[in-house]
């Protein structure tokens, strides 16, 4: 993957920039070091790594801003962090660029239960958001997996998603609203503790920015009730595409179950060894769907989805008859990933997005192409929503087994578009699919995303060469290229 | 101000960027309902969209529609009930406010980020809208998004062009999520509370599981209204827990189905307000704490009659007693630092003169212009619908 080339010059100032740097925030908060720096060096995509040109900790929005300023001025590239959980390579490091850490911020600042929102620092995680209103009886719906670790300014970048944002929408519709300092260093508000705010939807298009336009000092969330109870349950059936057509006629019965969460064979058997959750093990799919709300309409619901599913050819169905058990069956699932970690040297994590009635054919193509190419997947998916996790196994320590890890992978997103999908659904387009946004976009499309980055920040500076496949300067694209057609529109020429 | 009529999107391109290149204005007209909602606009030419007509995809078992941004929301409501489903922002229809008689397109229900009701728990028409094909103001097609619900691929630029008003680019199709329609409706009516009672006794609805889709209080008639939503042995069940709970706040009638869809259609439309030709007619969007206080702060000499919506926040104002219809004392009883008072109706000379949406903050102000002339730079389309110089 090609980075734009660094600026040896910023790189040969590290240390003044680093004394600069310590004028805003305290002297600990800037990390010179090449140890110090090393720990930043890759996020979740780990086959990628780079230290940063230096670390900075601000912890206050005033410190963000002063820092932000000095970059601006000094034309220094910036990428802003998290946990650094992403699988995309958003957070990736450059070796020009301060990383600017958003760890200190770590603190919710007020739970206003009357107006059901939490306003949290972005360096809160997102479990501990749930957490601090599980008591009075609300909770954060977004649950991405990684939601011990990761950050709510991180969900924010990403938009991130989870199982539950079936029934409860993704990051996206959970967001009130966040303070956000642009790269000039001015701290705008998007969005309050209200919904619906007038003028343009800026607080929408940063949802899912990946950094790239500005650096989140805040965020005010809407929590929601818990439901009174929630049951889940296992569905084995012999085939992907028996699991498949019932997703499909459990919502065309009206039914939007709290999660909907399918594995295939591999993705079975290795989390049943992992955890042991009582998955069967020779179904060739299983299904793992939540029903929430009142008792009554968990009854109600469970008895129509297991009479849909054995009309769509289930073998097997098991419901959690208590609280653990209900977790049992879910710590399969959420413990997806190590546990085909070791099966497994390394796996690298595919994320596209398809129409769900392309399942079976998507799932052939995947087993063809994984036999080309010689390498092993197992499938975890969104369900409910058309969001594919393909686990591409492979060993890092074989020459040449993660570059076709990787041709694998964009193999797979190529297919997804193919049938209609999108190259992401939840992780981000990061370093890792930057260069297949154009089998999803064509220029024009393209060139209005950059101009939209361009209104935030017209140098490139925050997070460059995440995204976009090829940096355009803002001016070029800034410019109103108006090529006289062939035939004018009629009216306007006699007008 | 001429009239002009693209049939397709190459046509449409090709007037746009006409116009761009002689900086000559338009207005975008496609059902033409919502006319009197925003600032004025004196465009040199008018580009009628109509030709965007038609409902391309509509696959259910997907939760996914797609059709022509002109394509009426009569036909799309009306094709998505036959599979019992229905667009969960519940766009109102406010045309009696402006006394309009033209059919409103799905177009203009995105365009002006429409929401209704249930915009509490489900979200606005943004929190729906999947993905659009559109011409921006350069005179360039462009696509954005795409059919599925999660894709994070790029810039989520559905969002920013739901609620732009025509402002960034002429949209020709919008893809939605549709959602399966509630098999039952209940709604608990409790009577006689004050402002502040009902507020308290919606927030304690919400604070428990009972999904609550509706939570609206309409003063005139001291009468609060609190919807329950889904599958029959739910709402009985949630209904049943609801009325235990809220037995302290006083007598509480449950109404069925059929009328609380009356019930919730008044809200969602502010027929309280049908009678008021020559209000000015206001929505004012604060956290629902507020909303109470936001009214008590009023001079009883603006004249003014208030319902409230989404729990206490979305409060409407209906303002007699005024030269600016209210926008000055209005603005200044915000809470600070949040809230957003937007001028639904009014007559033509009062939209010119005062702001119709929420004046933004410097910073903010700033970047929502360069926002505007990344996508439309030499300013043609619908100048001065939101902002006076934008
Ligand atoms: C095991 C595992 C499971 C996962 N499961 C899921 C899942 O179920 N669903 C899902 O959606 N994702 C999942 N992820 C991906 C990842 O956890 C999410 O993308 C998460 O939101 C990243 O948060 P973070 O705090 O780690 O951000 P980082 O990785 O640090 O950063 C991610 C991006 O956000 C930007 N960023 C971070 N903080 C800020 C800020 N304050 N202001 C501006 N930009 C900022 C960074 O520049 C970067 O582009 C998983 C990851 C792992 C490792």
């Amino acid at each position: 993957m090609l980075m734009p080339a660094p600026d040896q010059a910023t790189i040969a100032r590290r240390r003044d920039i680093a004394t600069d740097l310590r004028r805003i925030v305290p002297s600990e908060a800037v990390i010179e070091g090449e140890t110090g720096r090393r720990v930043y060096e890759s996020d979740g995509l780990t086959a990628y790594r780079q230290p940063p040109l230096l670390a900075v900790l601000p912890e206050t929005t005033d410190q963000v801003a002063a820092i932000l300023r000095y970059c601006f001025r000094h034309r220094i590239k910036v990428v802003p962090r998290g946990a650094g959980t992403s699988l995309s390579g958003g957070a990736l490091p450059l070796a020009d660029g301060v990383l600017l850490g958003m760890a200190k911020f770590n603190h919710i600042r007020e739970i206003d239960l009357a107006n059901r929102c939490v306003v949290a620092e972005p360096g809160v995680t997102n479990l501990s958001i749930s957490n601090a209103v599980s008591d009075a009886g609300f909770f954060y719906a977004p649950d991405p997996s990684s939601q011990i670790a990761c950050t709510i300014g991180g969900n924010v970048a990403e938009n991130s998603g989870g199982v539950h944002c079936l029934k409860y929408g993704l990051t996206t519709n959970n967001v009130l609203g966040i303070e956000l300092v642009t790269i000039e260093g001015d701290i705008v508000r998007l969005g309050a503790k209200g919904l619906d705010s007038g003028g343009y939807d800026l607080l929408g298009v940063v949802t899912g920015s990946e950094g790239l336009l500005g650096v989140v000092t805040e965020v005010t969330v809407r929590i929601l009730p818990k439901p009174a109870a929630a049951r889940a349950m296992l569905v084995g059936f012999p085939a992907s595409e028996h699991a498949g057509s019932c997703v499909a006629a459990i919502i065309a019965a009206g039914i939007i179950p709290g999660g909907m969460e399918m594995m295939d064979k591999a993705a079975i058997n290795a989390a049943e060894d992992f955890v042991a959750a009582g998955y069967p093990r020779d179904a060739g799919a299983l299904l793992i769907i939540e029903l929430d709300g009142p008792p009554a309409e968990i009854a109600h619901l469970l008895e129509r989805v297991e009479s849909i599913a054995r009309a769509n050819g289930a073998d097997s169905v098991r419901v959690s008859s208590n609280e653990a058990e209900r977790l049992l069956f879910w710590a399969g699932r959420k413990a997806a990933f190590p546990a085909v970690g070791r099966i497994s040297p390394d796996y690298y994590c595919v994320d596209g997005t398809i129409p769900r009635k392309k399942l079976s054919l998507v799932l052939t193509r995947m087993n063809e192409l994984s036999a080309t190419i010689g390498l092993r997947v197992a499938n975890v998916f969104h369900a409910g929503d058309g969001n594919l996790h393909p686990l591409i196994l492979y060993d890092a320590n074989k020459p040449g087994e993660l570059e076709r890890a990787e041709q694998l992978g964009a193999e797979i997103l190529r297919l997804c578009v193919a049938v209609g999908g999108v190259l992401t659904g939840e992780h981000g387009v990061g370093v890792e699919k930057r260069d297949l946004m154009t089998t999803m976009f064509s220029d024009a499309d393209l060139n209005q995303q950059m101009r939209l980055k361009c209104a935030f920040d017209a140098e490139g500076l925050l997070n460059p060469g995440k995204v976009f496949p090829q940096l355009r300067r803002c001016a070029e694209l800034g410019r109103l290229h108006v090529h006289h057609g062939e035939t004018p529109f009629p009216e306007l020429e006699r007008f | 101000m001429s009239q002009l009529r693209p049939a397709d999107p190459l046509q449409l391109s090709e007037a746009i960027a006409q116009c761009a290149l002689r900086r000559e204005t338009v207005e975008l007209v496609a059902g033409g309902s919502k006319r009197g909602y925003g600032r004025p606009v004196n465009a040199a030419h008018r580009l009628d969209l109509s030709a965007f007509a038609g409902i391309r995809l509509y696959e259910p078992e997907e939760l996914v529609l797609t059709a022509g941004a002109a394509t009426e929301l009569g036909k799309i409501e009306t094709e998505l009930a036959g599979a019992r489903q229905h667009l969960a922002f519940e766009p109102p229809d406010w045309r009696h406010l402006w006394r309009s008689k033209a059919a409103p397109t799905l177009g203009g229900a995105i365009a002006c980020n429409l929401s209704g009701p249930r915009r509490l728990r489900d979200g606005a028409a943004r929190d729906h809208h999947l993905g659009f094909q559109a011409v921006s103001g350069r005179g360039e097609s462009f696509k954005s998004g795409g059919r599925v619900v999660k894709n994070v691929t790029g810039y989520d630029l559905s969002k920013l062009i739901a609620g732009s008003f025509g402002t960034l680019a002429a949209v020709t199709e919008i893809t939605v999520k549709t959602v399966p329609a509630p098999e039952e409706t209940a709604t608990l009516l409790l009577k006689g509370l004050g402002d502040s009672a009902a507020q308290a006794a919606m927030t304690a609805a919400l604070a428990g599981p009972y999904e609550v889709s509706g939570a609206a209080h309409l003063p005139g008639e001291r009468l609060t209204l609190l919807r329950l939503e889904g599958h029959a042995p739910s709402v009985t069940a949630r209904r049943d827990a609801l009325v235990a709970l809220l037995a302290g706040f006083g007598a509480i009638e449950s109404v069925d189905n059929d009328t609380s869809l009356v019930h919730w259609r008044q809200v969602r439309d502010a027929m309280p307000f049908a009678n008021l030709p020559e209000h000015a007619i206001w929505r004012v969007s604060v956290a629902p704490s507020a909303g109470p206080p936001l009214v008590a702060a009023l001079s009883p000499e603006l004249d003014f009659q208030h319902f409230y919506d989404w729990a206490g926040g979305l409060v409407w104002l209906a303002v007699a007693g005024s030269d600016d219809g209210g926008a000055a004392a209005i603005r200044a009883a915000l809470p600070e630092n949040s809230g957003h008072a937007t001028l639904l109706r009014a007559g033509e000379a009062l939209r010119e003169r005062v702001a119709v949406f929420q004046p933004l903050p410097g910073a903010l102000a700033t970047l929502s212009a360069r926002v505007k002339a990344t996508f439309d730079p030499a300013g043609i389309l619908n100048p001065g619908r939101m902002y006076k110089d934008v």
